[in-house]
């Protein structure tokens, strides 16, 4: 017997939600705890190809790992598809070098309360983007559903919208109650990025503040590149394993990358370069001006460094810090 | 009568639908304020949560991002979106704040596009965000905006959040959570809310200075009237002292 498939939207699922097939992949995952450290540009030519389907960790412009997507644009990747799961900053960047062709929506061109993203929007408005639409928490649960290695999740929101017919889901009804459900289906996608505050040289994480769907994506993600503020000693990783939330096994590469989500927020360590932010918005205005900016801070910059040195060095990041600390004048 | 403008108006009005020990769920700006002014007034056991993990924080300025540090300040747990959401489709969450860039007579919400190709649209908006998923799942959404015929539109390009759907009963047959739904619209003019059988926006209180006519002319669609419509009452020196001083000194969001 069949379940009755009640309604369903018409966005295409970009991935396979198929979970037999991701467990022969895991099957063959490395679990051996050895060493993976590497620069971000030796992780972006290993484990970033063409085509795939990509997600960021993070919120936007807070704990992104920005040194990735640099990396990605820098090396030219091009037709992925992307998960656009409140992505901000992160998007402006990835539509900068037009990365990919195929987005899966929750929350994409806005920086939030900064506005909207005039190049992101011209990107969008282009028709060389084929999009789904979902929201935060489908794109979640299309997560969570992967991590605990199911092809879907049911969820209560969606139905009856707009959002609903453009998206991939399919209206269920419960087995056990006759209830409507929004099935969503599992993205497992090709190859992720998260920044973390610290790990070990084997991939062993530690995050702090807001976790946002990192947890599942790692967990989802065929590869995982980590980006940490710091590597920290095994040991420190074993004296209190209760502080572990991803664990090496998932992990592919280690890249260490101090104030690795700048120009976006950090938790506890740094807060987000505003005026900077500000300026990328403003260049976006003028295609000319964009490609000098992105000359400047994207394609002549060799790694994150040499990114930060040109935006202000450690004179600026100190200054972050202490806006971090102090809790002040936010939107300066 | 104090000196005030329609954001602080409309931020102190939302600020008085919040009851202390109700919980709402909140985005950056008015919405943030309106929250952190009901914690300084009459509801300062207020349970303050944000879409990106951060749950009871004691918010010590307005948040850029409702993933900031500043969403978690202070707060009783940094955690993520499926806590978050998961916590409102059990039916914890009382209340929450949307907006967008149309809205229609049954308190839907266009946040996604204008223009009929979806895949080439004329104006590409941010799309649902959190918004969808609090709208399913709070048992009160309500909108804060300012009002012109355009945003109130008879027909929105593009349904990106639930509010009543197609009014009548099409909201609970379509499988969403039994009994949440729009509750509030608060205008620079007005605050309706929806009539119990046809869902339909419906004029409750209008702001001083402005007439019936007023709020029906900026009002693409035609507004139902309360048997009776109160004057809204304008902010107290209290609250505008509050908002002023300790919410906004910057005048990020009341300055707009």
């Amino acid at each position: 017997m069949s379940v009755e498939v009640i309604q369903q939207g018409i966005g295409r699922i970009f991935t396979d939600p198929n979970a037999d097939k991701a467990r022969e992949f895991f099957r063959k995952k490395n679990r051996k705890l050895e060493p993976k450290v590497m620069s971000v540009k030796d992780a972006v030519t290993k484990f970033v190809k063409n085509g795939d389907y990509l997600a960021l960790g993070g919120f936007g412009a807070n704990r992104i790992p920005t040194a990735v997507a640099h990396e990605i644009v820098r090396q030219g990747k091009k037709n992925m598809g992307f998960a656009g799961h409140t992505s901000t900053h992160d998007f402006q960047i990835l539509c900068a070098g037009e990365v990919f062709d195929k987005l899966d929506v929750a929350y994409v061109v806005g920086l939030e309360a900064r506005g909207l993203s005039p190049n992101a929007r011209r990107y969008m408005e282009s028709g060389k983007v084929e999009i789904s639409e979902w929201t935060n928490y489908s794109l979640s649960v299309r997560f969570k559903a992967a991590a605990a290695g199911v092809s879907f999740y049911p969820s209560r929101n969606i139905m009856g919208t707009d959002t609903f017919h453009y998206s991939g889901a399919k209206v269920i009804e419960c087995p056990f109650t006759g209830v409507k459900y929004a099935a969503m289906p599992a993205i497992f996608p090709d190859v992720s990025a998260i920044h973390v505050h610290e790990a070990d040289i084997y991939g062993n994480c530690r995050l702090r503040g807001i976790t946002v769907s990192d947890l599942d994506l790692a967990r989802a993600s065929k590869r995982l590149i980590i980006t940490c503020e710091r590597l920290i000693p095994t040991e420190e990783i074993r004296r209190d394993p209760s502080f572990t939330s991803i664990p090496y096994w998932l992990v592919d590469a280690v890249c260490e990358v101090p104030f690795g989500s700048y120009p976006g927020n950090m938790y506890g360590e740094y807060f987000s370069d505003e005026e900077h932010l500000r300026g990328w918005l403003k260049a976006e205005e003028d295609v000319e001006e964009l490609t000098k900016f992105l000359e400047y801070n994207i394609y002549s910059c060799g790694d994150h460094i040499e990114y930060i040195e040109k935006n202000g060095g450690i004179r600026k990041m100190q200054a972050l810090r202490n806006k971090e600390f102090l809790f002040i004048k936010a939107r300066e | 009568m104090a000196d005030y403008n329609t954001m602080e108006l409309m931020i102190c009005t939302a600020a008085r639908e919040l009851e202390d020990g109700a919980s709402v769920g909140v985005g950056t700006g008015a919405p943030c304020a309106a929250a952190m002014l009901a914690q300084k007034t009459g509801a300062p056991n207020l349970v303050i949560f944000f879409e990106a993990g951060g749950a009871a924080p004691l918010i010590p300025e307005m948040p850029i991002s409702v993933g900031d540090s500043r969403t978690t300040y202070k707060a009783l747990m940094a955690s993520g979106m499926c806590e978050i959401m998961e916590t409102a489709c059990r039916g914890m969450l009382d209340y929450t704040f949307l907006g967008g860039a149309q809205i229609d007579m049954f308190g839907n919400l266009n946040s996604t596009r204008m223009g009929s190709d979806h895949q080439k649209p004329k104006v590409r908006f941010p799309g649902s965000g959190g918004a969808n998923d609090f709208a399913s799942f709070c048992w009160r959404m309500m909108v804060m905006t300012p009002q012109d015929p355009r945003r109130f539109a008879e027909k929105i390009n593009y349904i990106t959040t639930p509010g009543w759907l197609q009014g009548g009963d099409s909201r609970a047959r379509s499988g969403l959570p039994l009994g949440a739904g729009p509750y509030r619209i608060i205008t620079n003019m007005a605050v309706m809310d929806f009539e119990e059988t046809s869902k339909r926006m419906r004029i409750i209180a209008i702001n001083p200075g402005y007439s019936e006519k007023d709020v029906q002319d900026n009002c693409g669609f035609e507004l139902l009237k309360a048997s009776k419509i109160e004057e809204n009452k304008p902010p107290t020196a209290d609250e505008l002292s509050i908002l002023r001083e300790k919410i906004d000194p910057y005048r990020y969001v009341i300055g707009r």
